[in-house]
């Protein structure tokens, strides 16, 4: 399998606290990746370094073979349009209809003449489930769900091969959680994107994901969902088979 | 080269090569559009030669393929299962119509009068609103007046710091510049009939009646109106508004009370800063200017002045500042839903400040002059 994004020896600092010191991170062609962790373990700061949106004090990050911590001005902006990415509160611009924040990418990155703009934009707004009178609202007139799919279809804009999701069902009823999960695989599934996701729920990551990455004690521990329910560590077995989770039917393959 | 054409009587093949990505899209148009169809009475595909085939380039392909299957009776078909991205907009498409189109909101188009018979009532709304809320704000102040705590004291020592210690430099700058023009000016006039004394006069009254608390307000307006209106408004934005209402605090009393209080004690203390630095301009002015020498300059200053050329400026300052603390508040306020809001309401509300500065001050001439004040 080939890795789309590699994220090698991290070492992020703030003043005297250590977020991550020596962090690895491999996500392959074609899967679903779960980042879990605690608050404050540095889940976002690993997502913002491997989005390029920070740099890291140490180490590399690969999107596609391409090491991105070294890149000139127009590669990274390149590179940036290989990649999808949706944030915790969707982060739509709010002065922008959901069809113009859809555009928004196509126009700054694509030379598309205006009718396939128009069209392109349209077809993404209606793959993403939302209905196409959703297309002329602005932000402040979309519920929370739609505002995750709006998002999700503004990450998709630029038909990018990697999708990053920040957190894609916090906020959501149980109902609106698993259908927003099936509408990812099923877009992961057509489209044969590689995902990373940032999540705490237990549902999607047992629906959606092949593999998944815990950040405990600065470092990641990665592997299927099998084998890091099956993990000793302390704070992994609180997480998975703690009195939380066994309300979701008793640890799930434990 | 994004595709070959391939024809053998009547059957056309095309296989899809390379990239069809949404960044090639407007050349893979291009080599569509020149694909020879007229004598095709089935198409072929074969995309399985297409090293990637995006989103995009699968919203073209079916775009061609229906353009070339409408009208006439051509065949469709593909060689192999048909891409995946295909599927996936064919299933869109259809759920899309199975979800009945609904019809296109009627266009907001108006006539001239209705436009401005709109354009009258929303005036008069705003009016309204605008009173309202000063009324608010003075039930909020009454309700508050009868404990120190409600009034936050260190809330208003925080507005008066940072809308009247921090502005200090420039309003001294901006009075002392005033003064020495007014000198300037009236100097090279006055010089010709030999009346240069009166240069003091002009600047005396000048500066304490008028523009000393004029030009202060415009600057405050300035800085705190738009601070005021931006800081509110992002609250807004962010729901803190809406959270502080909900524990039960009115946001009139926390947000609103201790900028016009703050505004109301800074500004007269600006006032009183302008005046002295723009007499003392005056002075450097006509002793420059005109070899008055200091002495001489001070002593004019006061036959200049009467009892109340000092207070007459200094009284307005305290209506200035209700009137520009109210409206940078006041379109704070007003903000909801997106951050071109933000912009547009700080612009009206620095622009209504100022506006009603002037207003005020007109009235307050009038006034004046009535009273014989």
């Amino acid at each position: 399998m080939k890795p789309m994004i590699e994220a090698r020896g991290i070492v992020n600092r703030f003043g005297a606290q250590v977020v991550h010191d020596g962090l690895d991170m491999v996500a392959y062609e074609g899967e679903v990746f779960g980042i879990v962790g605690g608050s404050g373990s540095g889940k976002s700061v690993l997502l913002r370094t491997i989005l390029g949106l920070q740099r890291p004090q140490a180490g590399e990050v690969k999107l596609e073979g391409r090491d991105i911590t070294h890149l000139t001005w127009d590669e990274l902006r390149s590179a940036k349009a290989g990649y999808g990415v949706t944030f915790q509160q969707g982060a739509l611009y709010s002065s922008l209809t959901v069809l113009q924040n859809i555009q928004l990418p196509m126009i700054e990155h694509l030379s598309l003449p205006p009718d396939a703009l128009d069209a392109l934009a349209r077809l993404k707004v209606a793959i993403v489930g939302l209905p196409a009178e959703s297309a002329a609202k602005y932000p402040a007139q979309l519920s929370g769900g739609m505002i995750k799919r709006a998002a999700l279809a503004r990450a998709l804009a630029l038909d990018p091969q990697i999708l990053f999701l920040d957190e894609p069902t916090a906020g959501l009823d149980p109902i609106s959680a698993a259908a927003f999960d099936a509408l990812v695989m099923a877009l992961q599934r057509d489209l044969a994107l590689t995902i990373v996701m940032i999540t705490h729920d237990l549902d999607t990551i047992f629906r959606t994901c092949n593999r998944v990455g815990v950040i405990v004690d600065r470092h990641m521990v990665s592997g299927t969902v099998g084998e890091i329910v099956d993990n000793p560590h302390p704070w992994i077995r609180e997480y998975f088979h703690g009195e939380r989770a066994l309300r979701f039917g008793g640890g799930h393959g434990a | 080269m994004h595709l070959s054409a391939e024809h053998s009587d009547g059957r056309l093949t095309l296989r899809l090569l390379g990239e069809w990505r949404a960044s090639a899209l407007p050349d893979i148009r291009a080599e569509l559009a020149a694909v020879p169809l007229h004598d095709a009475h089935e198409i072929a595909v074969d995309a399985r030669g297409a090293q990637r085939l995006d989103l995009s380039g699968a919203w073209l392909l079916r775009e061609f393929l229906d353009t070339a299957a409408a009208g006439s009776a051509r065949r469709v078909g593909f060689v192999g299962d048909p891409p995946a991205q295909l599927a996936l907009i064919d299933r869109t498409r259809a759920g899309e119509a199975a979800a009945a189109a609904s019809p296109p909101g009627s266009a907001d188009e108006q006539s001239p009068i209705v436009a401005v018979g709109r354009t009258a009532v929303g005036q008069w709304r705003g009016l309204a609103d605008g009173l309202d809320f000063l009324g608010r704000i003075t039930v909020q102040a009454a309700r508050a007046g009868g404990s120190l705590r409600r009034l936050r004291p260190i809330s208003v020592a925080r507005h008066v710091y940072e809308t009247g210690i921090t502005a200090i430099p420039i309003v001294a700058l901006i009075a002392f510049l005033i003064s020495v023009i007014i000198a300037y000016m009236s100097a090279q006039q006055l010089l010709n009939f030999g009346a240069e004394i009166y240069v003091v006069d002009l600047v005396t009254i000048g500066v304490l009646r008028e523009l000393g608390v004029l030009l202060t307000a415009i600057i405050v307006a300035g800085r705190s109106g738009s601070a005021f209106a931006a800081e509110i408004g992002a609250m807004k934005l962010n729901e803190e508004v809406d959270a502080l209402t909900a524990t039960g605090v009115e946001p009139v009393e926390v947000l609103v009370l201790p900028r016009v209080l703050g505004l109301v004690i800074a500004l007269p203390l600006l006032t009183v800063i302008a005046d002295g630095v723009g007499l003392a301009g005056g002075a450097l002015l006509c002793k420059w200017l005109l070899d008055m020498p200091i002495i001489q300059y001070f002593a004019r200053v006061e036959d200049a002045i009467s009892a109340t050329t000092f207070w007459a400026g200094l009284v307005k300052a305290p209506v200035f500042a209700v009137l520009i603390a109210t409206a940078g508040t006041y379109r704070g306020l007003q903000v909801r839903s997106s951050s071109r809001e933000l912009g547009r309401l700080t612009t009206v509300a620095v622009v209504q400040a100022i506006f009603l500065v002037i207003l005020a001050d007109a009235l307050f001439a009038v006034l004046f002059m009535e009273i014989d004040f």
